[in-house]
């Protein structure tokens, strides 16, 4: 099926009309200033991060697939101010480094996993979609799009199993919801009460089928519905809203009242992995989300109202650079693995 | 000074056009901004600018064609940009010639025993029970299960039902319905489930209500728990064990008559057995369950009821990736796993009544491949047959055949024969599904060819 300007028009329409109405907005307890320039240090770290990573690529240092999450990071920020580190699991699909950088993974070792060297969170062996780091809870980086739900379904069921109070974090995108497992998965979370929380990064795209083109209902949040399973539309370009959206379904999952599913409207810059040609949606829509919907912006606003200063600011903005750039440079110098690591951890030695 | 590169936009592009610059010389640039297009052999594609500051000069006209990745294209002024210094080469030990040497059978390699792999003692004054294989594999399950409290068992109908095949009978009366989980009908979503518990570290033991069910799931065996340790550069485990009724039962037709024995013993990452008797059947899932890594272990429906000798030990466990020689002879080498070993030994009792004296090998694992046990037998024999239920090409017959190949070639006097199921999906039909199943005959028929 075309997908020619006059439905591109129709959508974006939708889409703005969506934005304006559905999405809930944040109406939960205001930030300190503190907590702004925590999501605004967060947020600004992914985007740059990504931003870098995206340029190794362009120079032959990132080989194979990478996927940005530019444009999402107000959703990992949000999610993220629930998570008992330690403690609770986080699971996601390919486009993952937002959620690893937000866990608390060492952007060293994610942007030297990018490059395929031996100081990588998986020693070189995995790459962009498949990193992993259990004390932080962060259980990947999955390339089979929908595996992590049925995955993130067993983490919860353990944290179940062994009678503590833990949730599992489940990311999918709105490509992933239309896959058979996630189904199979909802059905025996809501079946055990499992601790599961179901974030649907809804960013309006799988890969270049737009989620009208693709979903037969488009209202994601209701996916759980003939299992009982609660939803709730979030707008994911608004850290607050993430926040407070998720705690009120982290308390409800602590307490047993078990899973829920919240869908993030959000929407990525970049495209789906780097050869995009950015020929399924219109330049005007990308930049129209960019100018007016940029979740790092929106924190920006809130520093503004709630007095930070440009120097306050411009103080995380030069600790990130740093950072980052430690990162590159760390991911450039670490050695390719030994040829020896070509034969380790394939079995468990007993 | 930072130098903007070419970028390659693909993982295949080495070069592209510079279609159109958006920036001129004295324009400020920060990240983010769309600072060119470039046309690839695929798309025309927008830069964004990954630095910030002033632009001193563009290096590369708009419209140039054939412009070489990293090729330096605009100049930033401004402190040093991170990313910016040209890219170095890796520092590489690896070239690929300096792979490690793989010595005949790589894939044994990492789980290559480091002592010698044998059987335990049995006590001589130790009682032989008569056992079903359905009631070894229960208390083999139960006896785990008694010793560790992160093995629960999940799948259709294990709890109340007490099992479709009976094999988890009086496991829910003891264990209760914490650690016996009836599923819905859902092999995907339970497979997938039960390897994320196992990353959460728990020791699941999934089963399915026949392996045919069980390519549903296949994607979590493979993609999720064979290959995530391997993945994370070993840090997570998937301590689980995927067990059912493997291979034909009788008269139920092609869907639910699969043997998928070769399928997963080609998969680095898994473990696979396949025992023959209540005994290995007993010592081996006991092994599998304690094994921190994911082992695939293949029942035979048409075995469960029969009944074999198991000694009556404390704590009988077998070492995964060790055959057994179930019958001594010089002439010919049978090997066979599973419900064939039965057929094999059936075999060799006929032929030795017509003074042909076979060796049987019990594969039992069949991954690792206990390649070892197979060659020394050949070197005696110098003749092979190798038998299995499932379909011949690129089959367990056709690894054993390539091992004693590689390994004892001069021993052999004639070609090794492959005895299996014949080309086809399994028949309902009667006299069809008996011409299309392998057994003794064939197996005869297959030794006096190599003998002849």
């Amino acid at each position: 099926m075309g997908d020619g300007p006059q439905r591109r028009e129709a959508r974006m329409a939708k889409a703005a009309a969506q934005k304006s109405t559905s999405a809930k907005r944040s109406n939960g307890p205001a930030a300190t200033k503190e907590d702004l320039l925590r999501y605004y240090r967060e947020m600004v770290l992914i985007r740059r991060f990504e931003e870098r990573a995206g340029q190794l690529y362009g120079m032959g240092l990132i080989g194979g697939f990478c996927h940005l999450y530019i444009g999402q990071e107000a959703v990992a920020v949000g999610v993220q101010e629930s998570v008992k580190q330690g403690h609770d699991k986080i699971i996601t699909g390919y486009r993952d480094h937002g959620h690893m950088l937000c866990a608390g993974m060492d952007p060293k070792e994610v942007m030297a996993e990018l490059t395929g060297r031996i100081g990588g969170s998986s020693k070189g062996k995995g790459g962009s979609m498949h990193m992993f780091d259990v004390p932080t809870g962060f259980y990947g980086g999955h390339g089979i799009v929908g595996a992590q739900v049925a995955l993130g379904t067993g983490l919860a069921f353990a944290g179940r199993y062994r009678g503590d109070d833990s949730v599992a974090f489940v990311y999918f995108g709105d490509g992933a919801a239309n896959q058979g497992q996630v189904y199979e998965s909802f059905n025996m979370a809501q079946l055990w009460k499992l601790p599961a929380i179901y974030i649907i990064e809804n960013n309006q795209y799988a890969m270049g089928t737009s989620i009208e083109r693709s979903s037969s209902t488009t209202q994601l949040s209701e996916r759980g519905a003939s299992f009982g399973i609660p939803g709730e539309q979030v707008d994911g370009m608004d850290v607050i809203a993430v926040r407070d959206a998720v705690a009120k379904a982290v308390k409800r999952a602590r307490e047993g009242g078990g899973p829920f599913i919240l869908e993030m409207k959000t929407y990525r810059y970049r495209g789906h992995s780097m050869s995009d040609p950015a020929k399924y949606r219109a330049k005007e829509e990308v930049d129209e989300m960019k100018t007016t919907r940029d979740p790092i912006e929106h924190v920006k606003k809130l520093l503004a109202e709630a007095k930070a200063t440009e120097d306050e600011i411009k103080a995380i903005d030069a600790e990130i650079k740093g950072i980052v750039a430690e990162a590159v440079q760390f991911a450039q110098e670490s050695p390719e693995p030994d040829p020896s690591e070509l034969y380790t951890d394939v079995y468990v030695e007993v | 000074m930072t130098d903007i590169l070419m970028p390659a936009l693909s993982p295949t592009m080495e070069e592209g056009t510079l279609t159109k610059w958006h920036i001129k010389a004295g324009d400020t640039v920060s990240a983010g901004d769309v600072i060119a297009e470039i046309e690839t052999d695929k798309a025309t594609m927008e830069v964004e600018a990954v630095d910030e500051g002033e632009v001193l000069e563009i290096l590369v006209a708009e419209g140039s064609e054939g412009v070489k990745v990293n090729t330096p294209i605009a100049r930033l002024a401004g402190e040093d940009g991170a990313a910016a210094p040209a890219p170095e080469a890796p520092k590489a030990h690896a070239k690929a010639e300096e792979a490690p040497e793989s010595e005949g059978a790589p894939a044994d390699a990492p789980v290559k025993p480091k002592t010698e792999l044998k059987d335990p003692e049995i006590p001589a004054d130790a009682k032989l029970v008569k056992t079903t294989i359905r009631d070894a594999l229960r208390d083999a399950m139960a006896e785990e299960m008694r010793r560790d409290e992160s093995v629960f068992l999940i799948g259709e109908e294990v709890a109340q039902y007490q099992g479709a095949y009976k094999v988890s009978r009086e496991l829910l009366q003891e264990f209760g319905d914490k650690r016996v989980v009836d599923t819905p009908i859902t092999e995907h979503g339970f497979a997938g489930l039960g390897v994320g518990a196992a990353m959460a570290g728990l020791k699941p033991i999934v089963e399915f209500m026949t392996f045919n069910f069980a390519m549903q799931a296949i994607d979590h065996i493979i993609n999720s728990a064979a290959k995530t340790l391997y993945m994370s550069g070993g840090q997570i485990r998937a301590p689980i064990v995927f067990r059912g009724p493997n291979g034909a039962a009788s008269r139920v037709g092609a869907q639910h008559s699969q043997d998928y024995s070769a399928w997963y013993a080609q998969v680095p990452g898994l473990k696979v057995i396949a025992p023959y008797d209540a005994a290995d059947a007993k010592g081996l899932l006991k092994a599998a369950i304690r094994d921190p890594n994911p082992v695939v272990f293949l029942e035979h429906e048409m075995m469960y009821g029969i009944e074999f000798d198991v000694p009556e030990v404390d704590d009988y466990v077998l070492p995964i990736g060790k055959a057994k020689v179930r019958r001594e002879g010089t002439d010919v080498t049978i090997t066979a796993h599973s419900r064939m070993v039965g057929f094999a030994l059936q075999a060799a009792e006929k032929l030795a009544e017509e003074g042909i004296d076979c060796e049987v090998i019990d594969l039992r694992t069949l991954r690792p491949l206990d390649h070892e046990t197979i060659v020394e037998s050949v070197k005696k024999t110098n003749r092979l047959v190798s038998a299995e239920e499932g379909w011949g090409p690129m089959g367990v017959g056709a690894e054993v055949v390539a091992r004693v190949i590689e390994h004892a070639f001069d021993y052999l006097d004639a070609p090794p024969l492959r005895v299996h199921q014949e080309d086809v999906p399994l028949p309902y039909a009667a006299n069809l599904e008996a011409l299309s199943l392998p057994g003794v005959d064939k197996i005869i028929k297959a030794v006096k060819a190599v003998t002849a």
